[in-house]
């Protein structure tokens, strides 16, 4: 958490900027470079996708900027929440699994949050019916995860993460293990909530098409250790909807992005 | 996992009746063979009681082999609930640190591994009776309580670990939210088996203390049986013993399935 630095005024041009990595590089204890050089500048209210093949440290980054872990070098900085939030809640993570206490109801696993910031439970019960119902899951606040769909759980996932009210919402390949369906769905919730919301999203994935669809910005990463290979603007017109992902203007970006992404896999097997 | 949840919904009202009464079928038809050996061959009762002479017995003797079983059950009570609580207790200190651990894990398996039976002696050298009694049924049963809960607070779900780090939970709420309920059913686990185990303890010290003491209970009670050749009294006492043991196994599963039926695999209903 030291290398986290709260963005002060001093540097006018950090001001805009929700999160911004300089010269970040993670090395492990094996002595693995996962990740670096990366610079990374992520805007006030923006998308972006982080996109690379598997291993190539996208998900070290995003636990760098949650402070789950603290890079070998280069500095991390986050704009944190103005106003009464605790450090930390400044930030929403989403796993790729739904990380869900088994043993206790929605409602419950999507308090969380703000039970171990000990918001007073009336209050807590307000936010979170709120953050259920924005997800579309008001009626399931009282039953087990064990009861429901990976989407659903996958939203009360997103419930938790959005009910302390973040600024940045990180989202380490959430819906990878959905079917394709529910994966669509979801896209199209999460940029309906995005659109109302106006939180900052750093969302990671190997999916070409699931990057160009979502995001205003794909980063695309360079295989072990992790660089930024292109980064690239995604303009159409928004709001984005299901006529965008059979638009000409998709297809080209993702033969963009993919061409960009190609060479992250020179090397590796084609399987 | 949902094929086989499928194929297992299958046993219907006839089967599960008949998973309950085939066994007591097996029991009964037992009975009456030995019932019919012992009565045809003409056996004496030191040799071999008929099972209608042993529930005689039990009735006769109940004053007294009710006592015993008092005590028994006391004293296996005492030593489970040391056990819970010394088993659970270490291991939230062990979690708490590495090199509390390292320096107590190896004793406690030296503990585990030398047979009660071997160190009861010496426990009643130097402890009051009834507290050597207790003291044998705790090291019997606390150290699959210990390894089991140590195993439960190890298994959190590493991404729910970083969640909690994430909201800068304190390492109470840490504690009390996450890693005690992702241990209990851990823990329950390692209660069913202690509870079998303590009253395994409470019978060996007994018969450790042997006719020397001034217990009553009732491993007690089939020592001086034997010495006496009152053979339908050993086979009462067992049986009870063994009653008890079972009693004791059904409550903390019954327990078990209660405080996990919401949630844990272990105790979910085979239809979903």
């Amino acid at each position: 958490m030291s290398s986290v630095k709260t963005s002060s005024g001093v540097e006018a041009g950090l001001a805009a900027l929700a999160v911004s990595l300089r010269g970040v590089t993670k090395t492990y204890d094996n002595g693995v470079m996962a990740l670096g050089p990366l610079d990374l500048a992520v805007r006030k209210g923006e998308f972006i996708s982080l996109l690379g093949p598997s291993g190539c440290g996208k998900s070290t980054a995003l636990r760098l900027i949650a402070g789950l872990s603290a890079p070998s070098s280069g500095t991390v900085r986050v704009a944190r929440h103005e106003g009464e939030v605790q450090p930390g809640h400044g930030i929403g993570f989403v796993f790729q699994e739904p990380t869900l206490m088994p043993w206790t109801s929605v409602h419950e696993n999507v308090r969380l949050p703000l039970k171990l910031a000990r918001v007073p439970k009336l209050e807590a019960r307000a936010r979170v019916d709120d953050a259920l119902a924005s997800v579309g899951l008001a009626d399931f606040a009282e039953a087990f995860p064990r009861e429901l769909s990976g989407g659903m759980k996958m939203r009360v996932s997103l419930a938790r993460a959005l009910v302390t009210d973040p600024d940045i919402l990180l989202m380490d390949e959430p819906f990878a293990a959905l079917d394709e369906i529910t994966r669509f769905r979801l896209n199209n919730d999460l940029l309906a909530l995005w659109r109302s919301l106006r939180k900052t999203v750093i969302f990671v994935t190997h999916s070409v098409f699931e990057s160009v669809y979502l995001s205003q910005r794909v980063v695309v990463m360079t295989a072990r250790p992790g660089r930024i290979q292109a980064d690239i603007r995604i303009e159409t017109v928004e709001p984005r909807g299901e006529e965008f992902r059979t638009s000409a203007a998709y297809s080209d970006y993702c033969r963009k992005v993919s061409a960009a992404l190609a060479p992250s896999y020179s090397g590796q097997s084609t399987l | 996992m949902n094929a086989q949840a499928t194929v297992t919904t299958r046993p219907t009202g006839a089967q599960r009746a008949m998973r309950f009464l085939l066994p007591v079928i097996v029991f009964a038809a037992g009975l009456a063979a030995w019932e019919l050996v012992v009565r045809i061959k003409d056996i004496p009762p030191y040799v071999l009681p008929a099972p209608s002479v042993i529930f005689l017995t039990l009735i006769k003797d109940w004053a007294v082999l009710s006592q015993s079983l008092a005590t028994t059950l006391a004293t296996t009570l005492e030593g489970f609930a040391a056990a819970c609580i010394g088993g659970i207790a270490l291991a939230l200190l062990f979690n708490q640190s590495k090199w509390v651990e390292y320096s107590l894990f190896p004793y406690a398996v030296v503990l585990q591994v030398t047979p009660v039976i071997a160190i009861a002696p010496l426990l009643l050298i130097y402890l009051e009776q009834q507290t050597a009694v207790v003291v044998c049924a705790f090291i019997v049963a606390f150290f699959p309580v210990l390894s089991n809960t140590t195993l439960g607070l190890n298994s959190v779900d590493r991404n729910l670990a970083g969640l909690f780090q994430l909201y800068g939970a304190s390492p109470p709420q840490t504690l009390r939210f996450l890693k005690l309920p992702a241990a209990l059913p851990y823990i329950l686990g390692g209660l069913r088996i202690a509870g079998g185990l303590s009253l395994i303890g409470a019978v060996v010290a007994e018969i450790a203390a042997g006719t020397a003491g001034a217990g009553s209970g009732l491993a007690y009670r089939i020592a001086e049986s034997g010495y006496r050749l009152n053979i339908p009294r050993m086979f009462a006492a067992l049986l009870l013993l063994s009653l008890a043991g079972i009693v004791i196994y059904g409550m903390l599963a019954l327990i078990s399935h209660l405080v996990l039926r919401r949630w844990h695999e272990s105790a979910l209903g085979k239809e979903s």
